[in-house]
């Protein structure tokens, strides 16, 4: 892995939360002043600012973007103890041509006495739905019932879970076998509050959130909580950030036919790791949940992945350089300044070292008598190879060459390296 | 078995320290974005974060030389799916080879091409990039042809040594390059590399090119004539193993025996003691170890020293025999001190059949997909993952090719590559495909139709309705009515759908004329989707009645409409005034009940508003006071005329 680009933010305070958007072509950043910026990436891959507006009258915790079926929707959630519902409106042609865009305030959710800590939209499968958690301890779920009017929100469920509430994550499921889900963790550091994780799940009879499962093993204060893409199994995965870095799988347990109570699950710790050797502040799975990364007080993002045996580990580390934060921070003038092009070439001899490292030696050292040498081709090849060639061409075709000798193959390959006086035919006498 | 473990990879992120701040991040499609920040709630305000860094994973992908390696790779392993499952897997054996063939030659053309690539670049870190490429693809190469001959090919006793033979030949290829340069000198046998030629063809068993280069030194020695000769006649008269003819390997055995007693007697006789060079080529034809080791640097690899040990001494060793002689040439070859680098114990490991311990080790090792995956799809389909490693083998498989195509799919052409790879998961290719398929940013109408044809191959109805419903929602946004509409009827959205309908109506309202005629003329039964949309259909279909000057028709559709209900209210008015052109004709076209059910519609409509509303501008209530009374006086007009009309027709 390398660094490919680096791009000035330009925030004025603390960046608390990136979002990207669901095809990876925008991003929202948010922060400690009170702003969000929006970034378009352009087909070169560059990320250019199009907008960034005051949203808050407090810091910025996060920032979400809605699935694009609803358009250009963006929610944020702040110490002013208020969530907002923001919509890009196509501007005026003239904005357009500077590269701005527009976002205006849907709705402006103040239900909440206290921080708003997280703000999540549901899985679209359930309609445009977005929930709220804040330190008071109160989830709150708001639903659009008209989507093509997002500044009508009503206040459908508000779930109280007794504790400071400090993240939450919908189960992405769209399963019919699975009722709507929601997980929810709490910061409260008091480990005699007991589990720090609740799982609420929807219940069609009642029309209410009821409580499912709380993890009562996960008893310190935990930041982030993250449910994987459920790939179609029959169990959920649940990652959570708390002193350490753990991954749970609930498996429902069969309900009688008769009962209405809520989901009984079987929880299974998976894994667990603290290589971050104190608090992890975040968790969160790549698209296929193949990858989980956290991020702790280690100041490092890890990596974690499973093999086929479901064995996890720690496969990646982002870690700083150390080097000294550079003055170029804060600089009014510096939007958007791409700084990439000077990280990236001494990037590139880093990562081509890290590429190669277990095999061979860069090409144009190869040391004296180096065990290697004998495998770098010769420069004379250069010369030769300007031969094109199609491997279509090379698959056998009749049904000769599939149950006798398959003489297209080794015959077009060697007529592939006749030409090149440094590499050998291939084996021919099969 | 033994789990290897390697240390992770640590990506240093520029201008940050882990010390002093936290590293956000967020997932990308194929990259993370990382930016330091702070997260307890206490921590103090740091100022500005300059900047948010976007950390590939995997550069590979971007090279467009690499790309092509894809490509290619990609038809081959389309087409190894295709293989009939049912075919005896004897059969299969000499297409398996073929398509193992053809793999490598895609690896060394890529090779080739980087190699150019790398010499005639200008930037250095770019050339050392491409070099790094053409070594690991040079590993992978080498590795996938050893496992060719072992595992796919499985060449039997006598064969086998041939075979690896052949594969020493292709990896330590300068030797002809520099049997080259000696032969091109002025006076090839004073050329000092002339005995090192001669010595690495002997080694690598090509009598007859060594015989050649001999005759060059015996034409100078005319005194030692007679030893040449017989150098000459020993290295000619070398028994090699024929597979294709009738001859027995105890038959081949015992040739070889006989030969080999004979280059002994001469050692005996210490034929060549006159000429050190003679006697040590005389000696590595015994296959003595020691005088083998001396050589060391022509050999330069412990598995060459193998193969050349196997041709001297057990050119007859069988499969089951490699792993003894492989691990001993390992250790005599190889410094006692140094440690075997992760290639060495990814040969040995293929030596000892041992496919598993192959796979996983070039997985660690290599940290490239595409190798692994394409071998292990390949050893797959010769059967040879389930007798090794009953529980996980095609598990394994489907792991590794998800890997792969995963990475691909980052890529904004090589995705539609990946997809042929999903479908050869049974298991989770399918929601791998649903969930990254729908993430491919729809920058145009015409990728978006490309992805829908995909989905749409594999019944993804929900995939096919979302793009769908994103591109009408864009669709709308930017003002496009008649796109935003289509789209909205592919995706089966009827509220979405009612809305546009709506949109076509407020600009006719507005301009009086229609946009995106063709697509509303030809709207069909999709038109039924919802009831705003039936009367946006109906409605220019009374407009094109209108424009046919088929009047009554139109008169009929027209008032239909409204008796139907299919109008909303709020368009009734629109639809009276649309039908004054027609009352004013001379000729009478509504007839007396037409007449008196538009009566109705009209009355219906201004019953329920008597009182004005009082935020209404006056003027919009005089135009409207005037509409109503000019519709009325043209109502009453035609009745009075329909029904003179009709009574005369009735008399």
């Amino acid at each position: 892995m390398f660094v490919a680009r680096s791009i000035a933010a330009d925030h004025k305070d603390l960046i608390h939360d990136v979002s990207y958007d669901f095809h990876g072509r925008r991003m929202a950043t948010c922060s400690s002043d009170q702003s969000v910026k929006v970034w378009d990436k352009s087909e070169s891959g560059d990320w250019h600012c199009t907008a960034s507006w005051k949203t808050h009258s407090g810091s910025v915790w996060r920032v979400t973007w809605a699935h694009p079926e609803f358009g250009q929707v963006l929610a944020s959630c702040s110490f002013d103890r208020t969530a907002a519902v923001w919509e890009e409106i196509v501007g005026e042609s003239n904005d357009k041509q500077r590269g701005q865009s527009h976002w205006i305030k849907r709705t402006t959710l103040v239900d909440s006495r206290t921080s708003v800590t997280d703000v999540k939209f549901a899985p679209k499968h359930m309609g445009l739905m977005l929930t709220t958690c804040s330190a008071d301890g109160v989830v709150r779920v708001y639903e659009a019932p008209d989507v093509m009017n997002l500044s009508q929100w009503s206040l459908q469920h508000e779930i109280s879970c007794k504790l400071s509430c400090s993240c939450i994550s919908w189960n992405p499921s769209s399963s019919r076998a699975h009722p709507p889900m929601i997980a929810v963790g709490s910061d409260d550091s008091n480990v005699m509050y007991g589990g720090k994780v609740q799982i609420y799940e929807y219940n069609d009879n009642t029309r209410k959130y009821a409580k499912a499962e709380t993890l009562m093993t996960v008893t310190d204060a935990v930041h982030d909580i993250a449910f994987s893409p459920n790939l179609g199994r029959s169990f959920h995965v649940l990652a959570i950030a708390t002193k350490d870095v753990r991954i749970f799988k609930l498996v429902p347990l069969r309900k009688e036919s008769s009962s209405t109570g809520p989901t009984k699950f079987e929880v299974q710790i998976v894994a667990q790791f603290d290589n971050h050797n104190s608090q992890v502040w975040r968790v969160s799975w790549n698209i296929t949940s193949t990858l989980l990364a956290s991020s702790g007080d280690d100041g490092c993002v890890r990596l974690w992945k499973a093999n086929y045996m479901d064995n996890w580990k720690c496969t990646g580390i982002l870690k700083g350089d150390g080097s000294p934060v550079n003055g170029s921070s804060g600089q009014p003038g510096a939007m958007n300044t791409m700084v990439g092009s000077t990280v990236q070439t001494s990037q590139n001899a880093l990562n081509g070292s890290a590429a190669g490292r277990y095999f061979f030696p860069p090409l144009d050292a190869p040391r004296a008598g180096s065990r290697y040498g004998h495998l770098l081709p010769p420069p004379s090849l250069i010369e030769h190879s300007d031969a094109q060639f199609s491997p279509h061409s090379q698959l056998p075709q009749s049904p000769m060459a599939i149950h006798g000798q398959p003489p297209q193959s080794p015959l077009s390959l060697h007529r592939l390296y006749s030409h090149s006086r440094a590499l050998n035919t291939l084996p021919e006498h099969d | 078995m033994e789990e290897v473990d390697v240390e992770p990879t640590t990506t240093p992120i520029p201008g940050f320290d882990s010390n002093q701040k936290h590293l956000g991040f967020v997932w990308g499609p194929g990259d993370i974005l990382v930016y330091e920040t702070i997260y307890k709630a206490s921590g103090g305000s740091a100022g500005g974060c300059p900047f948010v860094h976007e950390v590939r994973k995997d550069e590979d992908i971007y090279s467009p030389i690499l790309r092509k390696l894809f490509n290619e790779s990609h038809h081959i392993f389309v087409g190894l799916q295709r293989i009939r499952e049912d075919l005896p897997s004897k059969n299969k054996k000499p297409q398996f080879v073929s398509i193992s063939k053809n793999y490598r030659s895609v690896i060394r053309a890529c090779m080739e091409e980087l190699q150019q690539v790398a010499v005639s670049t200008q930037d250095a870190a770019l050339a050392t990039q491409y070099g790094n490429q053409v070594s690991i693809l040079l590993a992978v190469e080498l590795i996938w042809n050893l496992c060719e001959v072992l595992f796919i090919d499985a060449a039997p006793a006598g064969s086998l040594v041939l075979h690896l033979l052949d594969w020493v030949r292709l990896h330590k290829a300068d030797v002809d390059e520099k049997a080259r340069e000696v032969l091109a000198s002025e006076s090839p046998a004073e050329h000092q590399a002339y005995w090192d030629v001669v010595i690495s063809y002997v080694l690598q068993g090509r009598m007859d090119e060594a015989r050649q280069v001999l005759v060059k030194q015996a034409a100078l020695q005319p005194a030692a004539r007679v030893m040449f000769k017989l150098l000459d006649n020993l290295l000619m008269k070398m028994p090699i193993f024929n597979p294709g003819e009738t001859q027995t390997l105890t038959e081949f055995d015992v040739k070889w025996r006989h030969w080999r007693e004979e280059v002994d007697h001469c050692l005996q006789d210490q034929s060549f003691a006159s000429n050190r060079h003679l006697e040590d080529i005389c000696k590595i034809l015994v296959g003595d170890e020691d005088v083998l080791l001396e050589y060391k640097e022509l050999l330069s690899t412990w598995y060459h020293f193998l193969v050349t040990r196997l041709l001297f001494s057990h050119p007859t060793v069988k499969p089951t025999e490699l792993h003894y002689y492989a691990q001993s040439s390992m250790h005599m070859f190889l410094d006692t001190r140094s440690v075997p680098e992760p290639l060495d114990s990814i040969l040995l490991a293929a030596f000892e059949f041992d496919i598993h311990q192959v796979i996983k080790d070039c997985s660690i090792a290599l940290n490239n997909w595409w190798f692994v995956g394409h071998l292990t799809d390949l050893l797959d389909h010769c059967k040879l993952l389930q007798s090794h490693n009953l529980h996980f083998g095609s598990n394994l498989r489907e792991f590794l090719l998800l890997e792969y195509a995963s990475g691909l799919f980052t890529h904004h052409s090589l995705w539609q590559l990946a997809v042929d790879y999903f479908d050869h998961c049974p298991e989770f290719g399918r929601v791998y495909l649903e969930l990254q398929i729908e993430r491919v940013p729809l920058d145009t109408e015409r990728k978006a139709l490309k992805v829908i044809r995909i989905c749409e191959q594999r019944q993804m109805t929900e995939q096919v309705r979302s793009i769908c419903k994103i591109m009408a929602k864009k669709a709308l946004r930017n003002n496009r009515l008649g796109s935003a509409l289509s789209w909205s009827i592919r995706a089966k959205d009827a509220a979405f759908a009612t809305l546009i309908s709506e949109r076509f109506l407020q600009d006719y309202c507005a301009k009086g004329t229609f946009s995106d005629l063709d697509l509303i003329d030809n709207l069909g039964p999709a038109m039924l989707l919802s009831d705003r949309l039936t009367f946006l259909g109906k409605y220019r279909e009374f407009h094109r009645l209108y424009g046919e000057k088929r009047f009554s028709d139109a008169a009929k559709l027209l008032l239909s409409l409204m008796t139907a209900k299919i109008a909303p209210h709020s368009f009734w008015m629109t639809l009276l005034t649309d039908a004054l052109p027609l009352l004013e004709q001379k000729e009478v076209i509504f007839s007396a009940d037409q007449t008196h059910e538009l009566m109705f519609c009209l009355e219906e409509l201004t019953s329920g508003k008597s009182v004005p509303t009082p935020d209404r501008p006056m003027q919009d209530e005089d135009i409207e006071t005037t509409k109503i009374e000019l519709l009325r006086l043209a109502l009453a007009r035609n009745l009075a005329m329909a029904i003179v009309k009709e009574g005369t027709v009735e008399v």
